[in-house]
């Protein structure tokens, strides 16, 4: 086997991305990019794909134009329906690439990191339709937090794993699953949730997900005639904004605006706002902006919603926002939540919090310029159906301020 | 670059021995505790490597994490870690120490103000476990202006390719790991690969301390005979202080008579 590293910067996006793991996994990543590119090429690959993406998850989702969220404003406001994908969420198209991938490697274990549990469940759901073993590892916390997703992935015949290590979440999973990884390589593939960790998993992800912003791109030119002035997104790791960006990436009239985690607000200290108020580090393999302190120790994210609740971001995200490509601003937990009852209110549509922050932060510029006839596209990149409980408790509980 | 460890990898193949290398997290329990014990190391073993406790220790099993969030809750910091490596220095001016460090840790003060506080501490060579050899060009760049030897990992899977690479760029030791995953002990069979020792020898490398599950005198036999300059014994030795802290000289003592080699 040639393992020499077939793209010399070690997948760089700028001065981001790379692949800082032990030595022990340089060996099963080389591998990984190598098969990557071979089956991305590989049509009877595509097609497998294209096929278990149309007739078993439901793409192409539709894109809604919505009636009265922003009745009040000029804006023209398009939501991309990922919550309408089977499992609830943009996460099964990218775990359905990978699955294959690694199925076609020859893979028969897959183990993966989870936070809120929505990307376990779609690795323990597609696992199972790839007679998979699968080990989920999940925050101690995360699993108290998000017990009904526990309870789908050992539906789904998956094995979920606490992580009682560090701060017992989803950066603690990540670590936990590196771990395992190093040691069962050979016959495990780690199928990472987000478009983070080491080369090549930032550009796997990300191609994989790419199908969310093809789509609408098509659409919308077929719809409006023209391409939309901005496409938001909510970041966490980024899978789902790179998703709905990467089709727009040349387009330089279309704006790009990823909405991170606000939390309690970014003076706080308790948010998740890594792009705006972190600062360059070395993380699960990647160089990228991380929430840390000033000697080096990362430190834990806060959000309302699970999703977003990540000290790091994907590299590229990174780049996009140095160069400034893409743009990006924080919600509050407040504001995903008056915005994720808005939307259920005025469309009778039940958004996750996650993108909620996305419907949030466009609401407040249209609101801001309520003449100004903009087209938008956020990507509704889930449903809100496992926030039930969380939101219920706090809308009912009082504790909304 | 010839350095305390190289000094003593001279003065061992003259007494027929092999290195016994303790590991310990710096500030672990806490550092006033740690001061005493790294003494304690010094005192019955032939060179030292330390660890600086990190948020995120990917590399590490249970055992060292658990170290890791004792020392961190006991308030070690960098510079405290630093200042404990700077006290055992003055009193041991000839033992070799190592520093184990996780890349952001280096990166968050800046590469060349790390080690040059690694070399202002008394630090002879530091092994930063996520950072592999395609990445270590400007982390080795930086030790050697700051004359600290950069370690590198070479785990039984790496290519020609990645062992020479490691024998250009490493200095004082190369850091052989036994087996597949993460430290700690009973994990895995410890099969210390001769072939691996004999390619990077082949490429001249740095000698080969071997780590990764090393608990027995058996163990350390094992390694030296498979042509090994030493043992790093690390979650073991946390083990031991934990549950028989008192006996922890006499099992120093015992994995450092394993050392002596049989008569050529």
């Amino acid at each position: 086997m040639n393992t020499a590293p077939l793209i010399p910067a070690c997948g760089r996006y700028g001065e981001f991305g790379g692949r800082y793991v032990p030595e022990i996994l340089v060996p099963p990543l080389v591998a990984l990019e190598e098969g990557f590119l071979r089956y991305r090429e590989d049509p009877s690959f595509r097609a497998e794909l294209d096929d278990l993406l149309h007739r078993y998850a439901g793409r192409p989702t539709p894109l809604t134009r919505a009636r009265r969220f922003l009745a009040d404003t000029r804006t023209v406001l398009y939501l991309k329906r990922e919550d309408l994908l089977h499992g609830g969420a943009h996460k099964t198209n990218q775990v359905l690439g990978q699955m294959l991938l690694a199925h076609r490697l020859g893979k028969r274990r897959i183990i993966a990191e989870t936070g809120a549990g929505q990307h376990g469940v779609a690795v323990a759901m597609i696992g199972a339709l790839f007679g998979k073993e699968v080990v989920v590892y999940m925050g101690e916390k995360d699993c108290r937090r998000q017990a009904p997703n526990v309870f789908r992935m050992k539906l789904f015949g998956a094995r979920v794993v606490p992580v009682t290590s560090g701060s017992a979440s989803l950066k603690d999973a990540m670590n936990e699953a590196l771990r395992d990884w190093s040691e069962s390589y050979e016959d495990t593939h780690y199928l990472v949730g987000t478009v983070a960790g080491p080369h090549p998993f930032p550009t796997i992800v990300r191609d994989f997900q790419r199908v969310i912003g093809d789509e609408t791109r098509a659409e919308i030119l077929e719809r409006e005639g023209r391409l939309p002035d901005l496409v938001a997104a909510c970041v966490g790791g980024g899978s789902n904004a790179l998703g709905i960006f990467t089709a727009f990436m040349g387009d330089p009239t279309v704006a790009l605006l990823g909405v991170e985690a606000g939390g309690e607000g970014l003076e706080s200290g308790r948010h998740g706002a890594t792009l705006e108020r972190g600062k360059p580090g070395i993380l699960h393999g990647m160089r990228s902006l991380l929430l840390q302190d000033t000697e080096g120790q990362v430190q834990e994210s806060h959000s309302i919603s699970a999703g977003l609740d990540y000290p790091g971001v994907g590299p590229e995200h990174a780049h996009l926002q140095a160069t400034g490509r893409a743009r990006y601003v924080a919600a509050e937990d407040h504001e995903a939540l008056d915005a994720l009852v808005a939307l259920a209110r005025t469309e009778g549509i039940l958004p996750a919090l996650e993108p909620a922050h996305a419907l949030s932060a466009v609401a407040r510029e249209a609101r801001a310029e309520p003449e100004r006839g903009r087209l938008v596209v956020v990507n509704l990149s889930g449903r809100g159906d496992k926030d039930l409980a969380h939101v219920s408790a706090l809308l009912e509980g009082g504790d909304r301020r | 670059m010839s350095g305390r460890f190289t000094r003593l990898f001279h003065r061992l193949e003259n007494e027929r021995r092999g290195a016994l290398v303790p590991f310990a997290v710096l500030g672990d329990p806490d550092p006033e505790e740690s001061a005493r014990r790294l003494a304690i190391l010094a005192d019955h073993a032939d060179a030292l490597e330390v660890g600086l406790p990190f948020s995120d220790p990917i590399a590490d099993g249970p055992t060292v994490q658990a170290a890791v969030l004792r020392a961190r809750a006991a308030g070690t910091t960098v510079e405290r870690g630093l200042g404990l490596v700077a006290a055992l220095r003055r009193t041991r001016p000839d033992l070799p120490i190592g520093l184990l460090v996780y890349a952001n840790l280096v990166h968050a003060r800046g590469l060349e103000r790390f080690y040059a506080a690694a070399a202002q501490a008394g630090l002879d060579a530091v092994l930063v476990p996520d950072v592999p050899l395609e990445e270590a060009a400007p982390f080795a760049r930086a030790a050697r202006a700051a004359g600290v030897a950069p370690v590198l990992i070479a785990p039984p899977n790496a290519p020609d390719a990645t062992l020479a690479g490691i024998a250009r760029t490493g200095g004082e030791y190369t850091y052989v790991v036994t087996r597949k995953g993460i430290t700690g002990v009973g994990r895995g069979e410890v099969d210390p690969s001769r072939s691996l020792i004999e390619r990077l020898e082949r490429f001249a490398a740095p000698p080969a301390l071997l780590g990764f599950g090393i608990a027995r005198a058996e163990h350390v036999r094992h390694g030296l005979q498979s042509g090994a300059r030493g043992v790093i014994v690390g979650s073991a030795l946390i083990e031991r202080f934990a549950t028989e802290p008192d006996s922890v000289p006499q099992y120093l003592d015992e994995l450092r008579a394993a050392t002596v080699l049989p008569p050529r």
